[in-house]
């Protein structure tokens, strides 16, 4: 039995919805027509919808998809099939072409200001630390709370003098 | 313990209690870590698979704490035993048709599992009833602590912890906290708030059953945004704004049907009933379905043959796998929708 979808009249209906409430109802729509109306969200991973978006807006990216890591040998064009790195050495390798796709699937974030492993060198250490220091005392000052700013620069002052 | 224990359980996450657990079923923080010595699996050769897998699991057993756990080794497992893994939401439908070495070590009670060759080498997921982040958090930032003294994690000064996808890089953090919204849906909001939450870039699901459909009035809300905030910074706005927003919403629909609609309402739970005590034969889908308007009718105080931890008992079991591991043999569709429905008579018959 194929069903077409009864929001679009066109695609096949493969989204099937039984209500119980307020009376027993059924709806069909495709797949796209359900992600308009907030039943389903296609992508079970965002990645390939944010990296096919970020290939087709980037044309004149082509002489770059020939770069190859000289560690594990992916090339960035077969990261851009599978949407899956080939090493933790591929984020140096692609740099130029990774970070504006990773600008854009974190809002704008390029700095990591997470957690720093326990086992961290200590300048790694002291780079992070200084990073969110930095960061809080620009909140600080944004909301106008010279008290904590003046409290964070000291610490920031510490920790350079460390 | 074994599987054969733990299908017979419900695990902790389903026990129906914790903040907010009228609307909230579960929350679940997830982190993904890799070994800065190997490639990322695409790349990983079946001898590094296994030798990320030994590296993994020797750091997992001898951390302290770890009594009483259970690894599966997922590659070896039958198909019964890691479906009901995946019914279980401790291991990924992903994980369960990968290739190579891969695994699962799962803490007693359910509150943690780590998954091993995913997508990433390590995942560290903590999970529970109701919404419970910030207890979640101290989980997982532990275990990742104490697996970080053993192992090497990939890092970066700039981009944080190195993932296989660019999109986990940074924090690797996954909140994510499964909602049930019939309510909402009922009364048509759900696009409304679903749109909502994706303008602040959270992703929104339905649970999936076995087909496309959504079942059970189930969704999961989740962040996309993994760099440039610091793990805090990405839970607290769930717990503090978010999730008590769309409970709120979801709260002040359940009211205006007890005002309005209490008919309607009741004749749809006690139908829900009916049929669910009734049936002969009954599929996974509906008995989800029609678990939901009874879901519902509990924290409403309009049904009272069963406790929410009760029904989660039913949700879990009625499925395909715990149905065949629970009856002993395996079972094909007709058999198992009879076997489905005589389960729940047997629960639900006064
Ligand atoms: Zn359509
Ligand atoms: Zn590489």
């Amino acid at each position: 039995m194929s069903m077409v979808c009864q929001r679009c009249q066109e695609a096949k209906a493969t989204v099937h919805i039984t209500d119980t409430l307020p009376e027993k109802r059924e709806q069909h729509f495709c797949e796209d027509c359900a992600e308009k109306e907030g039943i389903i969200s296609k992508q079970p991973h965002t990645t390939n919808e944010i990296l096919q978006q970020f290939i087709k807006q980037k044309t004149g990216m082509e002489q770059g998809e020939g770069v190859a890591c000289p560690k594990c040998g992916m090339t960035f064009r077969e990261f851009q099939l599978k949407g899956q790195l080939g090493c933790p050495n591929d984020y140096a390798a692609f740099e130029e072409l990774l970070m504006p796709l990773i600008e854009r699937a974190h809002e704008g974030g390029t700095q990591h200001l997470g957690k720093v492993p326990l086992t961290a060198d200590g300048v790694t250490k002291k780079i992070a630390g200084l990073v969110r220091l930095r960061r809080e005392l620009q909140d600080a000052i944004d909301a106008e709370n010279y008290e904590v700013a003046a409290d964070v620069r000291d610490k920031i002052q510490n920790l350079e003098d460390s | 313990m074994n599987l054969d224990d733990l299908a017979r359980s419900t695990g902790e996450w389903l026990r129906g209690v914790g903040a907010m657990s009228d609307v909230v079923v579960s929350s679940r923080i997830r982190l993904a870590r890799n070994l800065a010595d190997f490639p990322f699996l695409s790349t990983a050769t079946g001898t590094e698979r296994t030798e990320i897998y030994r590296s993994v699991t020797d750091a997992i057993t001898s951390t302290g704490g770890h009594e009483g756990s259970l690894l599966v080794d997922v590659a070896g497992a039958d198909d019964i035993d890691r479906e009901i893994l995946v019914e279980r939401h401790l291991i990924s439908r992903q994980h369960l048709s990968a290739e190579g070495s891969r695994g699962v070590a799962i803490a007693p009670d359910e509150t943690s599992a780590l998954m091993i060759n995913e997508e990433d080498h390590l995942r560290i997921q903590a999970l529970g009833s109701g919404l419970e982040l910030e207890s979640l958090w101290r989980v997982v930032t532990d275990l990742d602590d104490a697996l970080g003294e053993r192992l090497a994690f990939a890092f970066d000064r700039k981009l944080g912890f190195l993932t296989a996808c660019p999109t986990n890089v940074g924090t690797g953090i996954r909140v994510s906290v499964m909602l049930h919204l019939p309510a909402l849906k009922i009364t048509k909001e759900i696009e409304r708030v679903a749109r909502a939450a994706r303008d602040m870039r959270l992703a929104v699901r339905g649970m999936l059953g076995e087909g496309t459909d959504v079942t059970g009035d189930l969704y999961q809300i989740s962040n996309q945004t993994t760099l440039g905030k610091s793990e805090p910074d990405i839970i607290e706005p769930f717990c503090k704004v978010i999730i008590p927003k769309i409970v709120e919403y979801e709260r002040t629909a359940r009211e205006a049907l007890v005002k309005h609609n209490a008919m309607q309402l009741d004749d749809s739970i006690w139908r829900a009933y009916g049929t669910l005590a009734n049936a002969r034969r009954i599929g996974s889908e509906e008995t989800q379905t029609l678990l939901s308007p009874i879901r519902m009718g509990i924290h409403l105080n309009r049904f009272d043959l069963l406790d929410i931890p009760a029904l989660n008992e039913l949700f879990l079991h009625t499925q395909p796998a715990h149905l065949q591991k629970l009856h002993g043999r395996l079972l094909d569709d007709n058999d198992r929708d009879e076997v489905r429905a005589d389960r729940l008579r047997s629960r639900l018959a006064c």
